[in-house]
């Protein structure tokens, strides 16, 4: 049985506007150890779908409307308040997207380190704190003793990620959320928190689903990728298949708008013209159409399945046998 | 230090960081920067020390009478006369501070800390809770100060604890306000969504991540209700609705001289009323120069 697993999770906004299918019927499944990326653009829903596990999507407006989260034997969506307060820190660690704000200004790093582990595990003051040591080397601070009692106003955005992610991993946690881990961070120190990430999940054998945008943090870190277009995961599979034999038009077109290191530089990128559609005016078929180069009559009709295009790989679009094939004579 | 130019001096200090100074330097800096505040904040402290030492700073006993000196101008022996009862007035207006300051300090910390909890809970919560308690809160702001203490004592009776629990009434809901205003603006903040995310309860989360973060405009307020609640205090004991004879109240001692003595003996009422006047414009300088050091908005940019 898998670790998590995620069947047809729907979450709507109820705005005045209407109501916005955020995540419309996603199911995907997390392994132990494994890590999983949730790509797409900005508004397709990852996010909220990342934030639904735990059930934090804001309420109002925001609602789980139906599906079932199975995790460790239960279905997160049933529980209590309480008991899924439980699984929040204890079982399933979050990282969120800004560091800067993610840390509360003013209370010390060390009492942020230790209060999960006082509170869920019942840790005395003396214990979580040789944890809190423990951790912050794990996540490479130097001069621990000193960060511990420092405030986040003397950290660097870089060392408060660090913080974040050693939050993260106090409880020692089956599953790690980390939302857009990276996003406001600079480019070198992107790469070492990923690699810190990387390397810690592999070593403690926790799962991770990380949401992003960035298709090459997908391609060095996920072991499987799932792309999510407008509420909808609309490719799945293992990175290798997703990045070398994309299935889906909207892989294909987000592959194709990445600069690259081996093309020449006068080259030009080809953006995915228009706009992502209105989450509150879905009409039933397939909602990438508009901006597709291989749409036709039939896509007009009825959403595409998300069908078998080869091992563990899905693509939801009708065309994507012809994809497949147009690709091959490119090669 | 002392050959460096005046500028450069100031630059200096600014680049050294605050925590490694030592107490009387920033001191020191302080009086430059908030002289008002300072001088607002000895009257504070004096009080306090009169309160507190009172036994030792009085000549004589606060509730003695003696019918010998009734009235008596101030001279060497009475040094702020004594009332129509020949109480010496200097000894009632030192004890009178105790009273004051009981009242005062009780009834702002308690009233503020109920205020902080409703108020950022009211905004951690939101929604409909949020929506029906502000509007009770409405209904407490819709009194003046005095007219609600006034209703409550009216109900509850005279007496030192009914009339902090008369100040403590109007002070919750104006506490709360201010409060919520500014826990509405921590609450959008991440880290609140990361501690829900570490799975800690509402209480938690309520008192420990957000509350601290308030503190500022929160301190500031509760350094202006003491002056308020002092200020009640002596209005509601003036009407003889308040403390009670014979215990040493300044408000009490503007009743009982007044009108009558207001010619023949001017000292009986001057004195106390000096004294309620000296308080509150202490606390108010103090809470003005303290808001202006915690509130970075109202920093100024030199």
């Amino acid at each position: 049985m898998a670790l998590l697993e995620i069947d047809e999770l729907k979450t709507q906004f109820f705005t005045s506007a209407g109501t916005v299918l955020a995540v419309d019927g996603i199911s995907y499944t997390v392994e132990e150890g494994e890590t999983v990326a949730v790509v797409g653009e900005s508004g397709c829903g990852k996010s909220v779908s990342a934030l639904s596990i735990l059930r934090l999507v804001a309420d109002p407006p925001g609602r789980i409307v139906g599906g079932r989260i199975g995790f460790m034997g239960r279905n997160l969506l049933e529980l209590s308040d309480r008991e899924i307060r439980e699984v929040r820190g204890r079982h399933i660690g979050i990282i969120f997207q800004e560091p800067m704000t993610s840390l509360n200004p003013v209370l010390s790093i060390g009492t942020q380190l230790t209060e999960t582990v006082v509170h869920h595990l019942g840790y005395s003051e003396q214990k979580a704190a040789s944890r809190a040591l423990e951790l912050m080397e794990m996540v490479g601070i130097s001069d621990p003793p000193r960060r511990l009692e420092q405030y986040p106003h003397h950290l660097s955005g870089g060392m408060r990620q660090r913080v974040m992610i050693a939050m993260a991993l106090a409880c020692e946690p089956k599953l790690i959320i980390a939302d857009e881990p990276t996003t406001a961070l600079d480019v070198t120190i992107q790469a070492q928190i990923l690699e810190l990430m990387k390397n810690l999940t592999r070593e403690l054998g926790v799962a991770m689903i990380i949401i992003t945008h960035n298709l090459g943090v997908v391609a060095r870190y996920a072991d499987r990728v799932n792309v999510m277009y407008a509420g909808k995961i609309i490719e799945t599979g293992t990175a290798e298949d997703v990045y070398h034999r994309p299935r889906h038009p909207y892989t294909l077109a987000l592959l194709n708008s990445v600069p690259r290191v081996d093309q020449q530089r006068s080259a030009k990128l080809d953006p995915v013209e228009g706009q992502p559609p209105d989450l509150t005016r879905l009409d039933g078929s397939c909602s990438f159409r508009p901006r597709c180069r291989f749409a036709q009559e039939e896509c007009a009709q009825a959403f595409p399945e998300l069908a078998y295009v080869g091992d563990g790989h899905r693509a939801a679009c009708f065309r994507s046998q012809e994809i497949a094939a147009g690709l091959e004579q490119v090669a | 230090m002392a050959t460096l130019s005046e500028g450069r001096l100031a630059v200096a200090m600014f680049e050294e960081p605050a925590a490694l100074k030592p107490w009387h330097v920033k001191l020191r800096d302080m009086a430059r920067k908030q002289p008002v505040g300072v001088a607002g904040a000895i009257i504070v402290v004096l009080m306090v020390l009169m309160a507190i030492f009172a036994d030792i700073v009085t000549p004589y006993d606060p509730l003695l009478n003696s019918y010998e000196y009734m009235l008596a101008p101030p001279d060497g022996n009475y040094i702020f006369g004594t009332d129509m009862l020949g109480r010496d007035v200097y000894s009632r207006i030192v004890y009178g501070a105790r009273t004051a300051l009981f009242v005062g300090f009780a009834s702002a910390a308690v009233g503020g800390i109920l205020g902080l909890i409703l108020g950022v809970s009211s905004a951690y919560f939101g929604g409909l809770f949020d929506l029906i308690f502000q509007r009770v809160m409405d209904v407490f702001m819709a009194f003046p100060l005095v007219i609600m203490a006034l209703a409550v004592v009216s109900i509850l009776g005279t007496g030192t604890e009914n009339v902090i629990l008369a100040i403590i009434v109007p002070f919750v809901p104006r506490c709360a306000r201010v409060v919520r205003s500014s826990a509405l603006q921590i609450r959008e903040i991440p880290y609140i969504d990361a501690a829900k995310a570490c799975g800690f309860g509402h209480a938690r989360i309520i008192l420990r991540h957000m509350a601290p973060n308030v503190m500022a405009p929160f301190l500031i307020m509760i350094t202006a209700f003491v002056g308020q609640a002092i200020l009640t205090e002596a209005s509601l004991s003036y009407l003889g609705l308040g403390v009670q004879e014979p215990t040493p109240a300044w408000g009490l001692m503007l009743q009982g001289g007044a009108e009558e003595f207001a010619e023949s003996a001017p000292w009986v009422a001057v004195f106390p009323g000096l004294a309620i006047t000296l308080a509150v414009f202490g606390f108010n300088l103090f809470g003005d120069a303290l808001r202006d050091v915690l509130d970075p908005r109202l920093r100024s940019s030199q």
